[in-house]
This record gives C-alpha cells, sequence and structure tokens, in this order.
C-alpha cells in the first residue's frame, strides 16, 4: 500500500527543505565565488547522506494504547491520511468486541511521499483498559515492547548480523487519555509511570471535540501537575534535551502537552475548500484548524519536526538501558549469551 | 405539529381533569368529580419528595446535569480528587437533599451521588455500595412500615437512577452490563448517553441502536414508559412513540448561559459553534427532563413502590418464614447445651420480637389474601 499524500518529511539534523538540490563537489552557490580554496565540500556529505537514506527508506513502530472508542485508528488514519489501522469488522456485542485480555496486533504499510519511503508500523492495544479489573493489563504491552528490545539486542550480538537489523522496537506509544476535564485516572497514572521508563509516551487528549477551551486549559494543567507528581516523563524529556536550542524548542512543546486531538477521515467543504472534519447541528470541527484541536501540532511533532529525535532517543537511551540490565543479568552466564564465541570476538565486544 | 406545544398538551392532560362531555353534564351532578382537584390541592399543600440517584464514571458530566435538570447549584463545596488520592478510593454514596418551590408546589429533591463508581483500576463489583444502599432504604421503609408509629414516615427510596454510558465507546462496556443487571430489580434505570456533543448525529443514532440492542441481549430491564390508553389522541400517541425511539437519550448539560442566535440560552461555547442544552435537535436535554419531572415522575415513584419495594418486601418475608420454620423445627431435637435461664429482660424482649412476628405472619397472610382476591 503506497499513497502519496501533501505531508512533507524533515529530518530534524538534516537540512530543512525538501526539496532536492543537485549534488555537486562544488558545493552551494553562494560560497564558490572566484577561488575554492577555502572551500572543501564537507557538507556535500549531507546530500549523500540524504541519497542513502531515501534509497534505504524509513521505518516507524508507533503504539496506540488507550480505551476502545477513543478515536485511536481514526487518529492513526488522519495522522498519517491513508487507511493504516486494523482492519475492525463491525462487531455487535461487547463479548466479541472488547477481548477477556490485553491483545499486540501490529500493521504494517509501506508509504511513500515525494520520493521518501517508510515502513509504517501501527502497533493496537485492543482490550487495554475495558475490562471491569483493568490490574496488570499493562503486562502484555511491557512484555511486547521488551521482547522487540530482546530481538533487537539478540541480532546484534549475533556474529553474523545483518548489515541492516530489521527495527521492530516501539519508538512511540500514543496514550489516549478520555475527556473527563478533571484529571488523569489510576489506570492512566498506573500504566504511565511503568511504560514511561521504558518507552517514549506521547499523551494525547482524546476526542477533545467535547471540551470548551476553557476545560481543555484547565484539564492541561491538572495532567502536567500529575504527571510531575507522579514523577512520570513523557516525551520529550527534558533529561534529553541536548542543548539550549533543544531545550527551547521541547520547553514548549512541553508547556503544550498534553494535546488534546479530534480525528477525522471524513471531508466537508468549508468556506469553499474540502476539509478533514466532523459535522455537527452547530458547527464543523476542523481537524487541521489549530483553533479547533491540537491535531496540527501532534502531527508536527510526530512526524515532521521530531519523527527521527523520537527514534534517536528510543536506540540510544530506552534500549540502550534495556541493553545494560540485560547483559548484567547475564553476567555470570555470558557464555549463554553469546553463544560460543572466539575470545577475540568477545574483547572486541566489551 | 410544534413539538413543544405537544409536550405541553402533555403535561395538560396529567395534571388536570378532563372536561366533561355534553352528554354527561345532562346527568345529575353528584360532585365528586372534584376528588381529583382535592387531591390535588392535598398534595399541593403536602409537597412532593423524589430521590433521584446518579451513577456514572467521574466525568461524566453528571453533577451539570444535575444542576442543569432542576436548574440549581447543588456542588458548590465539591472537592474533587486528584489522581492520587482516586488511587485508594472507594465507592462512596453521598446525599444532597434541595427543596424546591414553582408555582406553589413544593419538592423536596434528594439526589445520591455515588462518586468513585467506575473509577479504580479494579472495579470488580463496584456496585455494591450501591445496591447495598438502596436495599437498606427498602429495609428501613419496610420496618417503619410495619412498626407502630406510621404517620411521619419518610420515603427515602430511590426512585430513579440516571445511568451514564460514555460517549466514547462502541456500546455497552462489560461495567454497564454488570452494573444494570445488578440494579435493575431494584430502581427504575434510565440508561443516558453522556456528553453527547462529541458524537455527530449519525455516531448517536448507530450508538442509540447498538445500545438498545445490547440491552435487550442481556435482559436488562431498564423503566419502560407506560403504554398509552387507547382512547388517547393520535398525537399524544405519536409523541409517545417518539419518546421511546429516543432511548437512550443522549445529553449535554450545561448551567452557563451564552449568547446564539441573538437570544441567551444555556449552553457551551466552542471555537466551532455553539451547542445549546434546550435546543431538541442539539441533544435530548428537553425530552429527558420532560419525562423525569414534568410527565413521568409520579409513574417512576409508583413503580418503585408497586413493583421493586413489593418485590423486596415479598423477598424478606420470605427469607423471615423460611427461617421461621428452619428455627420451628430446630426446636424438637433435644438441646445439647443446658438452657440459661433468661432473666426479666430478655423475657420481654423475646415477648415482644414474638408478637412482632406474629404481627407480620398476619400481614403475610392478608397480602396473600389480597393477591389471591386480585386473582379472582
Amino acid at each position: 500500500l503506497s499513497s502519496g499524500s501533501e505531508v512533507s518529511l524533515s529530518h530534524s539534523n538534516m537540512s530543512e527543505s525538501a526539496k532536492p538540490h543537485h549534488p555537486s563537489p562544488q558545493g552551494k552557490g553562494e560560497k564558490s565565488h572566484g577561488g575554492d580554496f577555502s572551500y572543501v565540500g564537507i557538507d556535500a556529505i549531507l546530500e549523500q547522506m540524504r541519497r542513502k537514506a531515501m534509497k534505504q527508506g524509513f521505518e516507524l513502530n508507533l503504539m496506540v494504547v488507550g480505551q476502545s472508542g477513543l478515536g485511536k485508528s481514526t487518529l492513526m488514519n488522519t495522522l498519517f491520511k491513508s487507511k493504516v489501522s486494523r482492519n475492525k469488522s463491525v462487531q455487535s456485542n461487547p463479548e466479541e468486541r472488547i477481548p477477556k485480555t490485553v491483545e499486540i496486533k501490529s500493521i504494517s504499510h509501506d508509504i511513500e511521499e515525494k520520493g521518501v519511503r517508510m515502513k509504517l508500523t501501527v502497533i493496537d492495544t485492543p482490550g487495554f483498559g475495558d475490562q471491569i479489573n483493568n490490574e496488570n493489563c499493562w503486562q502484555p504491552i511491557m512484555k511486547f515492547i521488551n521482547d522487540q528490545y530482546e530481538a533487537y539486542l539478540q541480532e546484534e550480538i549475533n556474529i553474523n548480523r545483518k548489515k541492516r537489523i530489521p527495527d521492530s522496537r516501539v519508538h512511540c506509544c500514543i496514550y489516549f487519555i478520555p475527556p473527563t476535564g478533571h484529571c488523569l485516572r489510576p489506570l492512566d497514572v498506573e500504566f504511565m509511570r511503568r511504560l514511561s521508563k521504558v518507552v517514549n509516551i506521547v499523551p494525547v487528549i482524546a476526542k477533545a471535540d467535547t471540551l470548551t477551551l476553557e476545560e481543555r486549559d484547565s484539564f492541561k494543567q491538572t495532567i502536567r501537575e500529575e504527571l510531575r507528581a507522579n514523577g512520570i516523563d513523557v516525551y520529550p524529556q527534558k533529561e534529553f534535551d541536548e542543548d539550549a536550542e533543544d531545550r527551547m524548542i521541547n520547553d514548549k512543546i512541553r508547556e503544550m502537552i498534553p494535546f488534546a486531538v479530534v480525528g477525522s477521515d471524513q471531508e466537508y467543504q468549508v468556506n469553499g475548500k474540502r476539509l478533514l472534519g466532523r459535522k455537527t447541528k452547530w458547527g464543523t470541527i476542523e481537524v487541521e484548524n489549530i483553533a479547533h484541536c491540537e491535531f496540527a501540532y501532534l502531527r508536527d511533532l510526530l512526524i515532521r519536526t521530531h519523527m527521527q529525535n523520537i527514534k534517536d532517543i528510543t536506540g540510544s537511551i530506552h534500549y540502550e538501558t534495556y541493553r545494560v540490565r540485560r547483559l548484567n543479568e547475564s553476567n555470570g552466564h555470558l557464555e549463554s549469551l553469546l553463544g560460543s564465541l572466539p575470545v577475540k570476538r568477545a574483547t572486541v565486544f566489551w | 405539529m410544534d413539538a413543544i406545544m405537544l409536550q405541553e398538551k402533555l403535561v395538560e392532560r396529567l395534571l388536570c381533569p378532563r372536561v366533561r362531555t355534553a352528554r354527561q353534564k345532562e346527568k345529575q351532578y353528584v360532585g365528586f368529580a372534584t376528588l381529583p382537584n382535592q387531591v390535588h390541592r392535598k398534595s399541593v399543600k403536602k409537597g412532593f419528595d423524589f430521590t433521584l440517584m446518579v451513577a456514572g464514571e467521574s466525568g461524566m458530566g453528571k453533577s451539570t446535569l444535575v444542576n442543569s435538570l432542576f436548574l440549581t447549584d447543588l456542588y458548590k463545596d465539591r472537592k474533587l480528587l486528584n489522581a492520587e488520592e482516586r488511587i485508594n478510593q472507594t465507592v462512596e454514596i453521598i446525599k444532597h437533599t434541595v427543596d424546591i418551590e414553582e408555582k406553589g408546589v413544593k419538592l423536596k429533591l434528594t439526589i445520591v451521588d455515588t462518586p468513585g463508581f467506575g473509577d479504580a483500576v479494579n472495579n470488580n463489583e463496584c456496585w455494591k455500595p450501591i445496591t447495598d444502599y438502596i436495599d437498606q432504604q427498602f429495609e428501613q421503609y419496610f420496618r417503619d412500615e410495619s412498626g407502630l408509629n406510621r404517620k411521619n414516615i419518610q420515603d427515602n427510596r430511590v426512585h430513579c437512577c440516571l445511568y451514564f454510558i460514555p460517549p466514547f465507546g462502541h456500546g455497552l462496556r462489560p461495567v454497564d452490563v454488570e452494573f444494570m443487571k445488578a440494579l435493575h430489580e431494584k430502581v427504575n434505570i434510565i440508561p443516558l448517553i453522556a456528553k453527547a456533543d462529541c458524537l455527530t448525529p449519525n455516531e448517536i443514532k448507530k450508538l442509540k441502536d447498538r445500545i438498545r440492542e445490547e440491552i435487550d441481549k442481556f435482559g436488562i430491564k431498564v423503566y419502560q414508559f407506560p403504554e398509552c390508553d387507547s382512547d388517547e389522541d393520535e398525537e399524544f400517541k405519536q409523541l409517545d412513540k417518539e419518546l421511546k425511539e429516543c432511548t437512550p437519550f443522549a445529553v449535554i448539560g450545561s448551567n452557563t448561559v451564552v449568547e446564539a442566535r441573538g437570544q441567551r440560552v444555556r449552553g457551551r461555547l466552542y471555537p466551532w459553534g455553539i451547542v445549546e442544552v434546550e435546543n431538541q435537535s442539539h441533544c435530548d436535554f428537553v425530552k429527558l427532563r420532560n419525562m423525569l419531572i414534568r410527565s413521568h415522575m409520579h409513574d417512576l415513584k409508583d413503580v418503585t413502590c408497586d413493583v421493586h419495594y413489593e418485590n423486596y418486601r415479598a423477598q424478606c418475608i420470605q427469607e423471615m418464614t423460611s427461617k421461621l420454620a428452619q428455627d420451628n423445627r430446630m426446636e424438637s431435637p433435644i438441646p445439647i447445651l443446658p438452657l440459661s435461664t433468661p432473666d426479666a429482660d430478655t423475657e420481654k424482649l423475646i415477648k415482644m420480637k414474638d408478637e412482632e412476628l406474629k404481627r407480620m405472619q398476619e400481614m403475610l397472610n392478608k397480602m396473600q389474601q389480597q393477591m389471591h382476591d386480585k386473582d379472582q
């Protein structure tokens, strides 16, 4: 499944523009006036990296967690402007609709835009929070995330390992908070507290078209305070800000989370334009209008500006934490972990 | 015909006696046709009472709806718990009472709130405190009714329970089904779709259909509107039919007044438009209010007294008599332990209890006789 859409991808550590410019050893035009004695051409590497990345394509693994009916599938479809969520047949009663335990369902799609290919995997968690007794409903999810780290670790310590290890690690977990307007529920706190330690969590207020602007602001403030009070570090985590510039940008985002989102896969005519929205008797909610809801901010964060950063943090921090823990655990059983490796290789590895 | 006018007609019909036809006027006038008026006057003097329970997860807009329905502010001093405090919260029962007077009619309204319901991570049997409360009220009334001084019996029985179903799901959740099944034989349940302003008209229709289907499927007995008498006119029947097809009501509540279409209305102001609470094309608030207060309040009380309370009472008496029978049977075998001689006080107590039991038996016999007569 490949779909062309208007979303333009950009990478945070590469040039902002998505327009391809012709690679030339001479570099950019402005600098090469007259003698090129001062210009080496190192910046051309950016272009080379870019071409390689375009050839390779990108992988993104997003997990969505929240009670049934909060609009998770619709939001994913809206974010990527195509049907990327799992196909749900119309179930006729709660017994069929709500699984007894939390299931993990992954769906992958290859999407393409302006020559950039992405393998997007949406991991759904039906059954979360839907039972009467939801104790430990986060366990299957924790297990799944750790299993992906384990799979990656196993590949990594292999003797003959692949050039590009397939990355099934969960890069980001979007947690859907129901728009009650009061505060976080015990289930929300329990889940986020546990999972913010192993994966990037982006909390969003689901179906936010039921909150007026004041209710939304006070709800967000309450949520931020409660996250702080419970020591829950959601993405972007303060401790991973790289420099002052990063901190400035991320501080602005931290003032706004959780984003209050509304999703839709239907278009309506508004002021002569066709827009994604929800039509009610008292007005039409435009999904991409920032005066109506914060979907655009979420999309920018996840896709346009921070996508690479999210993957970096998953790889260099969450995964490394897991790896260190695992290697420390099996310290006494090094052989079992590394298999029968020659001593030389073992030294290099350590 | 205008929906509001139809509603007014409905109200009229229920409060005022019918106009006599010309033919009846010809007969000799005795005068007992004024009885309804006399009852009316007496009730107005005495005043009415009504106990309404609201149940549902926190954040469903229960308090706002109650305030909107009765135009009061019952929850002024409420302090909401934060997430940490909620982790150890159990389901509580909190009563708010308010006296409302309108056009000379007094209503003592009691709202029974159930904070903590469905909020915990483990909600097993979270409805138990609620069923216990309802049973306690029945038990209290039973005791009072069987007692000697029956002049000032306080009726604290719950006449109606509004159950708030979240609009986010695709139908009933397990906790909704279990709650309603635990309570449908103890109280009149009226399920509502809460915060309906997050649904488009299509979504509301689908959700209502789904919920009605599931209520049928699980055998949940929600409050049924009484059937129209066959001699009612067509518009009344039509109105009644519309009301029944509209359940469960999709409601929105608000206590803030906003300006819409040049008028001041109660509503919610969004960047994309204004939701008017009393606009029937926006939500079913008006239908709920009319049904709950203006047309069916009395029927709700009647069903509570005639069906739910009687069920409880019959069950209670049955348990007592079966226990008595058991005790009687046990008297025949020789007691192993020596019987201690009871002192005077205990003797008196035993005698009183015996008399009470005898009275209960008599009442049970009378009730059985009544049922027998009714069947004839």
